[in-house]
């Protein structure tokens, strides 16, 4: 059981700053994501801690002890490489075994250590097989194997379903956490995928352009988001970003519009008049596009909205039509325009 | 259909182009001399009984065994100093020099720059020096000048193509910088080392400046500079020994370089 | 679920442990890697390169290869006034772009064949290769043979088509003596070193035809181009880099080699087929001036050396963009 600590860590290539200022703490067990969207520096941060970079400055602890010395070979670090990185000239069993020679692990140890991984994933059937023979899906089990089979201190995985089918894809995700749950190794999880994060991890690291944004649980991602980027990459469609004067943007979740609301709606916060561009139909919901029209409550820019609204619904819009979409007082998050900080709810104009 | 014709013609007269001296050259072999030198008979057909005699004589009357022999010799060992010379090489500007190591591929190629017929002058002076002129292993010595450069090149390329998660995935497995190198990389590799072996051998064996210019005596020579001096006296040119000669070194060297046709293309696309 | 403490390799002990732990650091192993090699060119390459240098400058001959006499640039100029040395520069320069022209062309064709599949393929993969096994040497033997001045089968062909012989077009001889006449000389000189040099300029196009994707194709044939249009407007300006690479290995081994001319025209009649490389042997190595051979070869290598960095930063221009 690990404790995974980073200090104050950074890397900057030249003048760009890849990583900048990190602090973040996994705990024992603990199953993190760190989630952004390509050139975030995610990766650079996960090979940071793999030891395939070293830092510019800042620290990394394992349970207190620091390792930017150590080099990766010895550090007990797993990695699943996106690619899987299987060795194409060994047999699915030395890929396995590979990382218990290459460690001098005593052979009378390397049975009983193929057969719990493999027996594990599954995967005891395809031992003689070469990587290249192999679908993707168990390309990607033979990589946990091999990652499993040393007892890994820590796990890293970087975007370890994206070259996997759509359709295997969820189920993989399923067995992955499943796994964690089974063997409790403290893991950090990149991905771009907002899915994957939020549903594997325990807690999800939002990082932009080097910056950690957010730490916190789905939930609270997704309830409170801490600032306008959080607020505008959470959710699929994320918030409605809406500015409401000179220092204040509102953000509502699309659910949270009220479309022509019957009857009198109490705290009403927006109040916006929009016309419906298009109707998106996905089968469990409706989502409404509309454009805000240019008054004193857009400032002048044109707005883009989006309301989803529940299959039972209904909706019977068509293109061009007028409607009124409300949010109320307690759906809405306030964020600070220049910072793009959130506010804190007392700081709300009446 | 108008391509495919086209395609046809373009496979057969480049077939034609590579191969016509080659036949002109197989039917003379095994022609007797008068027919050989006879004006106003077709000179493509046998107007006599074609005779092994002169194959024979190449392999009985002169130094061709010996030739054969000594520029396999030179040949393995110039293969053979050019790989534990270029595969660490490579493999170090390929993964641990860093930045310059990608860009080296022009400075390598600035010395292939400097060739032969430059050095040939100097190098004979050296080689005086060393003490090993008229002898095979002056072009031992001398000739991965030609190759290391060359096939250092061809396996930067190479090494480059190897995904760099592999070696990521050794290290992490717990292998060091070494380990890593011969126990992963280099297995990946093993064909594009495979095309540079063919290319340096054929390099070696095809060298004229510096197996003429450094061994006059006949028994060291090898096949590039021992035939045209063993085979051709003065004004008398032993036509079908010297196309016999040919020959035999052509067809098992062009089968293998075939073989490993793609290889070399593989290698040129990473190279550059 | 582990019960031991950070079971990573661990850390190197004892003093054999310590050493190869500090020689497997990426920067010490580089150069322990690289090191042989870099020093294996400098000896033999850098070393008679300034050798060569030096000797240019002195009055080395092979009887007495001293250089205790600096002549400065006196051999250069003594050289470059004698005809055969103009008549030789002109014939490499005539040579070299003669073949790097039928080379290129034919190189560009055979690589657009052999990017596609086909019966027969690997055999004439072999076939194709064949000129590329043979050491230059038995190259032009084979040659001599196939041009000579009286058993040439070109001749006798030519002749049975009527363009040969009395009365004829190329009349009036039986025989055209390719390698007896200065232009014809030149020219079967150009002839063998494409026959040689086609396979390996091809390896390299094809190398860089096979990175073109396909699809650049399709949509261009969907956008209506033709054949000729596909050729000179996709082919070609992706093909750029690697003509380069090709010329580049073309160019200077054909501008190298000298037994092609020394055993084909042995540079006659008279100087008319000489070539650099060939004349400094003539005058470094059997004549015994070494330091005038030395001279004549390396006159050209600042011109090799501009030309080479101008095209292959080209090259890599072109294919950055």
């Amino acid at each position: 059981m690990t404790v995974l600590t980073l200090r104050a860590l950074e890397k900057h290539y030249g003048s760009i700053k890849a990583v900048d200022h990190v602090d973040l703490q996994l705990e024992s067990g603990e199953f993190m994501a760190i989630l952004g969207p390509s050139g975030s520096g995610k990766s650079t941060l996960m090979r940071m801690v793999a030891g395939l970079e070293s830092p510019t400055a800042g620290d990394i602890l394992v349970d207190g002890q620091s390792v930017v010395n150590v080099p990766p070979q010895h550090r007990n670090v797993a990695m699943v490489f996106q690619s899987f990185a299987l060795y194409p000239h060994m047999t699915v069993r030395d890929n396995i075994l590979f990382p218990l020679v290459s460690r001098k692990v005593p052979k009378h140890e390397h049975e009983a250590r193929l057969n719990k991984a493999t027996s594990m994933l599954g995967v005891e059937d395809l031992l003689d097989r070469r990587p290249n023979r192999l679908s993707g899906g168990q390309q990607q089990r033979v990589a946990l194997a091999r990652a499993l089979v040393r007892d890994p201190d820590l796990f890293v995985f970087d975007e370890p379903l994206s070259a996997l089918d759509a359709q295997i894809r969820s189920r993989a995700r399923a067995e992955l956490r499943e796994l964690h749950d089974q063997t409790r190794i403290t893991t950090l999880y990149v991905t771009h995928d907002q899915v994957e994060a939020m549903g594997l991890a325990d807690r999800v690291a939002v990082i932009n352009e080097g910056r950690l944004h957010q730490v916190g649980t789905p939930q609270e991602l997704y309830n409170d988001p801490a600032d306008l980027f959080v607020a505008g990459f959470i959710g699929n469609p994320p918030m409605n970003l809406i500015p409401i004067n000179e220092t204040t943007v509102a953000g509502i979740r699309p659910e949270d519009m009220l479309v022509d609301p019957e009857g009198d709606v109490s705290n009403v916060f927006i109040d916006l008049a929009v016309t419906i561009e298009h109707i998106e139909y996905l089968g469990s919901e409706w989502l409404a596009h509309g454009q805000a029209q240019s008054d004193a409550d857009t400032h002048g820019q044109e707005l883009h909205v989006i309301a989803r609204l529940p299959a039972s619904s209904h909706p019977d819009f068509v293109s061009g039509q007028k409607c009124r979409m409300v949010g109320q007082r307690k759906d809405v998050c306030l964020f600070d325009r220049a910072s793009g900080k959130r506010q804190a709810r007392a700081e709300v104009p009446a | 259909m108008l391509r495919k014709i086209g395609f046809y013609c373009g496979i057969g007269f480049l077939t034609l182009f590579s191969i016509v001296p080659l036949l002109w050259a197989l039917v003379t072999v095994f022609k007797r001399d008068s027919d050989m030198y006879s004006v106003g008979t077709v000179p493509f057909f046998y107007n006599e009984p074609p005779t092994l005699d002169h194959l024979i004589f190449l392999f009985t009357e002169s130094n061709f065994g010996l030739f054969v022999q000594n520029s396999a010799i030179v040949g393995i060992f110039v293969v053979l100093i050019t790989m534990v010379l270029s595969i660490p090489a490579a493999f170090s500007l390929a993964r641990l020099t860093g930045s310059w190591g990608e860009r080296s591929g022009m400075a390598i190629f600035l010395v292939y720059l400097i060739p032969p017929s430059l050095l040939f002058i100097p190098m004979y002076q050296i080689v005086v020096w060393l003490g090993v002129a008229n002898t095979i292993w002056s072009l031992v010595i001398v000739l991965p000048t030609i190759t290391v450069p060359f096939c250092t090149w061809l396996l930067l390329g190479f090494f480059r193509s190897v995904p760099r998660s592999l070696d990521e995935a050794a290290m992490l497995d717990g292998c060091g910088q070494f380990t890593t190198f011969y126990r992963v990389l280099l297995p990946q590799v093993w064909p594009g080392i495979g095309a540079c072996a063919v290319f340096a051998f054929s390099l070696s064996l095809g060298n004229y400046i510096y197996a003429a210019t450094f061994i006059t005596r006949s028994a060291a020579r090898t096949i590039s500079a021992g035939v045209p001096t063993e085979l051709i006296r003065g004004d008398v040119f032993f036509w079908p020994e010297l196309m016999a000669a040919t020959l035999v070194v052509a067809i098992p060297l062009a089968v293998v370089y075939g073989l490993f046709f793609n290889y070399l293309v593989g290698g040129f696309r990473n190279a550059t | 679920m582990s019960t031991q403490q950070h079971s990573g390799v661990p850390q190197p002990r004892g003093r054999m442990g310590r050493l190869s732990a500090w020689l497997d650091q990426p920067k010490v192993l580089a150069w322990l890697m690289l090191g042989p090699a870099v020093l294996y060119v400098i000896a033999f390459v850098g070393f008679p390169f300034l050798l060569a240098i030096a000797l240019s400058m002195s009055d080395a001959t092979i009887g007495d290869p001293s250089l205790d006499k600096f002549v400065g640039l006196a051999n250069f100029s003594a050289v470059m006034q004698t005809d055969a040395f103009q008549l030789a520069l002109r014939n490499s320069l005539i040579v070299t772009a003669g073949t790097l022209a039928l080379v290129l062309v034919l190189a560009t064709l055979a690589s657009e064949l052999l990017v596609h599949s086909f019966r027969g393929k690997r055999l004439f993969q072999m076939i194709f290769i064949l000129p590329w096994a043979l050491p230059v040497s038995l190259t032009a033997i084979v040659w001599m043979w196939f041009l000579d001045s009286t058993f040439s089968p070109v001749d006798w062909v030519l002749v049975q088509l009527n363009l040969l012989g009395p009365g004829s077009v190329w009349g009036p001889f039986n025989h055209l003596y390719f390698l007896g006449r200065e232009w014809l000389g030149l020219a079967s000189v150009i002839v063998t070193d494409t026959w040689r040099m086609l396979p390996l300029a091809t390896i390299i196009v094809l190398a860089g035809r096979m990175s073109i994707p396909e699809e650049r194709f399709e949509q261009a044939r969907i956008d209506g181009a033709g054949v000729f249009r596909i050729l000179f407007r996709i082919t070609l300006p992706a093909l750029k880099p690697m003509l380069i690479v090709a010329i580049l290995f073309t160019g200077l081994l054909v501008i190298g080699e000298m037994s092609l001319v020394q055993l084909l025209t042995r540079g006659g009649p008279g100087h008319s087929t000489q070539v650099l490389p060939y004349w400094a042997y003539l005058k470094g190595i059997q004549g015994g001036s070494l330091a005038q051979g030395a001279a004549i070869t390396l006159f050209l290598f600042p011109f090799l050396l501009v030309a080479s960095v101008l095209a292959l930063r080209a090259a890599y221009r072109s294919q950055e963009a």
